[in-house]
């Protein structure tokens, strides 16, 4: 084992052997994410490097440490991409700390969640053991999927010291178009929109205007564009804009009053629902500024088919929607599986494990 | 046994019989050996095993209390679709039942507006395409047994079909799942939804082979059946070209909607049955669909053309009517068949390896043939590395199966050493378990035996499947190859 991770290791074993949390952390982006933050801080920037990319493979192996931008860059010097879009959040995460959280951006309603493009990690467990799941490979069915389970673990299960992901070419073309309407007249456009052969990669509403992102073939962004209308952003625009949702750079994002809510909906569900200032996916995220009862808002949710999730702002009550009992008993005992004395990210992702 | 041994086991299963008959109406259980005959293996016919009984559920009610049942006995149970599984995934245990939910197939809905279905485990991957086609919907995963397999089947197995590098597997393409646990209880997970909080027990849940939960109702995402499908036809003289070729189409950052491989060996064997009109004297055919608006089916089939030529293509052919797209495809898709004509019996491997090895895996194969002294046709999902040998043997000659076994567990160890999987998209069942032995060190089985229990503590839920005890890797006797390195010298050995 290389002395870095043999490092990692060391210590969480004494962690494992001293039943002490440790609360693991790459570029630190995220620590308003999730629901408790415990134990003592386990970096892990220093087990870092791209291991393994053949752009003719489609796959990027890189230890959990290396920054996203030192990925995102090698990426676009072969014209691909991460095409999930992981938000940076405005500073430099690390891809175990990407896959760990398992956010996606803007293009997460036509390319997949993160978790889709997840082919294989692996994983220092609690008693020290380097475990690998899944592969390098585009198919894989051999033992159970534990991989993408860790994709948005918030890392209860263990350290993920090293993946393993899915990459794809650059849309050879991409624009972006913009028509003034109201949230709902959005809303009944992307449902129009959805089950026609339209090259639509985002589609957002905000402050009074839809933003459709066209990307594919040439041809078939041209010709999307006059089905689509609107004006069409240049490309800085068209740039800023999106980086602004996919990292949460919106003003929107910044204010802590009032409580800022991330619903996660079926797309068609109507719009029922006062201070929805911004729509992405196409209707299936809905982000809400509200100061009403945590249990107003998810039990809105719920009718609607989703969940919520406090954002930002003062909390009243846990960040994630509460889990079903049976499903939480299930976490339980996975955790207890792979972590029997809770030693990493302690509560982090449900308050009681 | 003596008799008062076996009088246990026959009190249990009067007692299971007894408590499934108020539960199912008498013609949903068949106990019978005449009747439970059908249900002693899936496609995999060389692995057999006959059950106690089998019963077939008309309700999600009836599923949840024939659980609850064997979960109260102690009764192991295989839930079954349609059985065309090729990994003997739905085998049956000794001593278990089959929970065949062949007759759940109800189509709840189909949610034009949403892009999405929601379904019954026992529905027709096929039916749910036709549900969906007036709407210009469908289901995009296409198994090559879709005219009869089932969701509930494509979700135990993750399946995968020849449109995969573009449109992903069952995982990307189901959105949430129904059903209950070993004893009874409730669970869902995922839903119209895109994000659910908690871990993504979705994922973990499909590709899980029937060891976790028995699904009951499953939610699918419905895509655009694109305007227009055109696929390019290219012949290469040389195997490694052909895979060369694969890798310089990814490289122009082109996504082909599929892109299919088929040797010599398997063209020449698939034409006299179907005329598909391949290149009988090319070493390998490369299969390239473009699909979407006429306009973007335009715009890639062009580069699509360039790349194959300056890969050096011996013959390149464009469909020029739908007509003549579907002969193109029609030796591929009936690769299994002609397998079945030109051999008494085959046997069809699934390992998946980097493409970049491709050359070295069909070079090793061909070795493998003269050791073995059987023939190997050669089918590949190109585009996801993922490998089909057909292995010809007679089972009827003394010593045949043994040998295209020892056969298929070469290539899959092979492919392990190369960085790839023994399955990649047919599941482990009880075909590939010794090989499991190879892709996995004991720690990664233990981790994979934690999952079980947090969902199936009493181990009833297809039991014997998927993964390999320490046990059984040692009686197997070949040890883990992980990275090319040696295997652990110091785990206990039995």
């Amino acid at each position: 084992m290389e002395p870095v991770l043999a490092q990692l290791r060391d210590r969480i074993v004494a962690a494992h052997a001293a039943k002490t949390p440790l609360r693991l952390r790459g570029g630190g982006t995220k620590d308003f994410y999730g629901e408790q933050l415990n134990g003592e801080i386990l970096d892990t920037r220093a087990h870092a490097g791209i291991v393994d990319y053949e752009p003719s493979e489609l796959v990027i192996t890189a230890r959990c440490g290396t920054a996203l931008s030192q990925i995102d860059a090698t990426l676009a010097r072969h014209g691909q991409f991460l095409a999930f879009e992981p938000p940076a959040f405005g500073g430099d995460p690390t891809i175990g700390g990407v896959v760990a959280a398992g956010l996606s951006g803007p293009r997460r309603m036509s390319a997949g969640a993160a978790r889709d493009f997840v082919l294989g990690a692996s994983l220092l467990n609690a008693r020290g053991e380097l475990l690998h799941f899944g592969g390098q490979v585009m198919k894989n069915v051999a033992g159970f999927d534990v991989s993408r389970v860790l994709c948005g673990s918030l890392g209860i299960l263990g350290l993920i010291t090293q993946v393993s992901l899915k990459v794809l070419p650059r849309p050879r073309a991409d624009a972006t178009l913009q028509i003034e309407c109201a949230a709902a007249v959005a809303l009944a456009r992307f449902n129009a929109w959805r089950a026609q052969p339209l090259p639509i990669s985002a589609a957002t509403w905000h402050a009074g205007i839809a933003s459709v992102r066209l990307a594919g073939a040439p041809s078939a962004v041209r010709s999307a564009r006059d089905a689509i209308g609107g004006e069409a952003l240049d490309e800085t625009r068209s740039e800023a804009w999106w980086r602004s949702l996919r990292d949460q750079t919106l003003p929107l994002f910044c204010q802590d009053a009032p409580r800022l809510w991330r619903l996660s909906l079926p797309a068609t569900a109507p719009l029922d629902i006062a201070g929805a200032d911004l729509i992405e996916w196409a209707g299936a995220l809905r982000w809400l500024r509200s100061d009403a009862p945590a249990g107003e808002i998810r039990a809105l949710a719920e009718r609607a088919g989703g969940t919520a999730a406090q954002w930002h702002g003062e909390r009243n009550g846990p960040m994630f929607h509460p889990l079903a009992p049976a499903t939480l008993e299930l976490h339980r005992r996975l955790k207890n599986e792979f972590d029997p004395h809770a030693i990493f990210n302690r509560g982090r992702l449900v308050a009681e494990l | 046994m003596t008799a008062a041994e076996l009088a246990p086991a026959r009190d249990k299963r009067r007692d299971l019989l007894t408590a499934l008959a108020t539960i199912v109406p008498p013609e949903n259980l068949l106990a019978n050996p005449e009747q439970t005959a059908p249900f002693e293996c899936d496609g995999l016919a060389a692995f057999r095993q006959s059950p106690l009984a089998v019963v077939l559920p008309d309700t999600e009610d009836q599923v949840r209390r024939v659980l609850r049942v064997c979960h109260d006995l102690a009764v192991p149970l295989v839930a079954r679709g349609a059985g065309t599984g090729l990994s003997g995934g739905a085998m049956p245990c000794a001593g278990g039942i089959v929970l065949s939910l062949a007759k759940l197939t109800r189509i709840h809905e189909i949610d034009p507006l949403a892009c999405i279905a929601r379904v019954q485990p026992g529905v027709r991957n096929l039916a749910v395409s036709e549900a969906a086609a007036p709407h210009g919907l469908y289901y995009a995963p296409d198994p090559s047994s879709q005219i009869a397999c089932s969701i509930g089947g494509n979700v135990a197995e993750n399946s995968g079909g020849v449109h995969c590098l573009k449109y992903g597997l069952t995982v990307h393409n189901v959105l949430g799942v129904r059903g209950y646990t070993i004893d009874g209880e409730p669970i869902a997970f995922g839903g119209a939804a895109l994000d659910s909080p908690g871990l993504d027990l979705l994922a973990l849940t499909i590709g899980s082979e029937g060891l976790l939960m028995v699904v009951t109702e499953v939610t699918l995402k419905l895509v655009p059946r694109p305007k227009l499908a055109r696929v390019v036809m290219a012949s290469f003289d040389d195997v490694v070209k052909a895979g060369n070729a694969v890798a310089a189409i990814i490289a122009a950052g082109i996504i082909p909607a599929g892109l299919e491989m088929m040797d010599r060996k398997a063209t020449n064997a698939v034409e006299p049955f179907v005329r598909a009109g391949y290149d009988l004297t090319a070493e390998a055919i490369l299969l390239a669909e473009s699909d979407g608006t006429p306009d973007e089916v335009a715009d890639e089939i062009a580069p699509l053309e360039q790349v194959v030529k300056a890969a050096g293509s011996t013959q390149c052919v464009v469909s020029q009517s739908e007509a003549e797209r579907l002969r193109f495809w029609s030796g591929r898709k009936n690769a299994f068949p002609a397998a079945g004509r030109v051999s008494p019996d085959y046997y069809c491997m699934d390992g998946t390896i980097p493409r970049k090895h491709l050359g070295r895996v069909l070079g090793a194969i061909e070795d493998m043939e003269k050791k073995y002294n059987l023939r190997c046709m050669n089918v590949f999902h190109a585009g996801d590395g993922n490998l089909h040998p057909l292995i010809l043997f007679d089972a009827n000659q003394p010593g045949e199966w043994e040998r295209a076994d020892r056969f298929g567990a070469d290539i899959l160890e092979l492919c392990v050493g190369l960085g790839g999987t023994i399955t990649g998209e047919h599941g482990v069942g009880i075909e590939k378990i010794n090989s499991m032995c190879v892709q996995f060190a004991p720690e990664e089985r233990e981790a994979f035996f934690g999952v079980k229990r947090a969902f199936d503590a009493g181990g009833l839920l297809n039991p014997g499947k998927a993964i390999p005890t320490l046990a059984r890797c040692a009686e197997y006797g070949k040890m883990h190859v992980h990275h090319g390195q040696l295997p652990f010298a110091d785990i206990p050995r039995f």
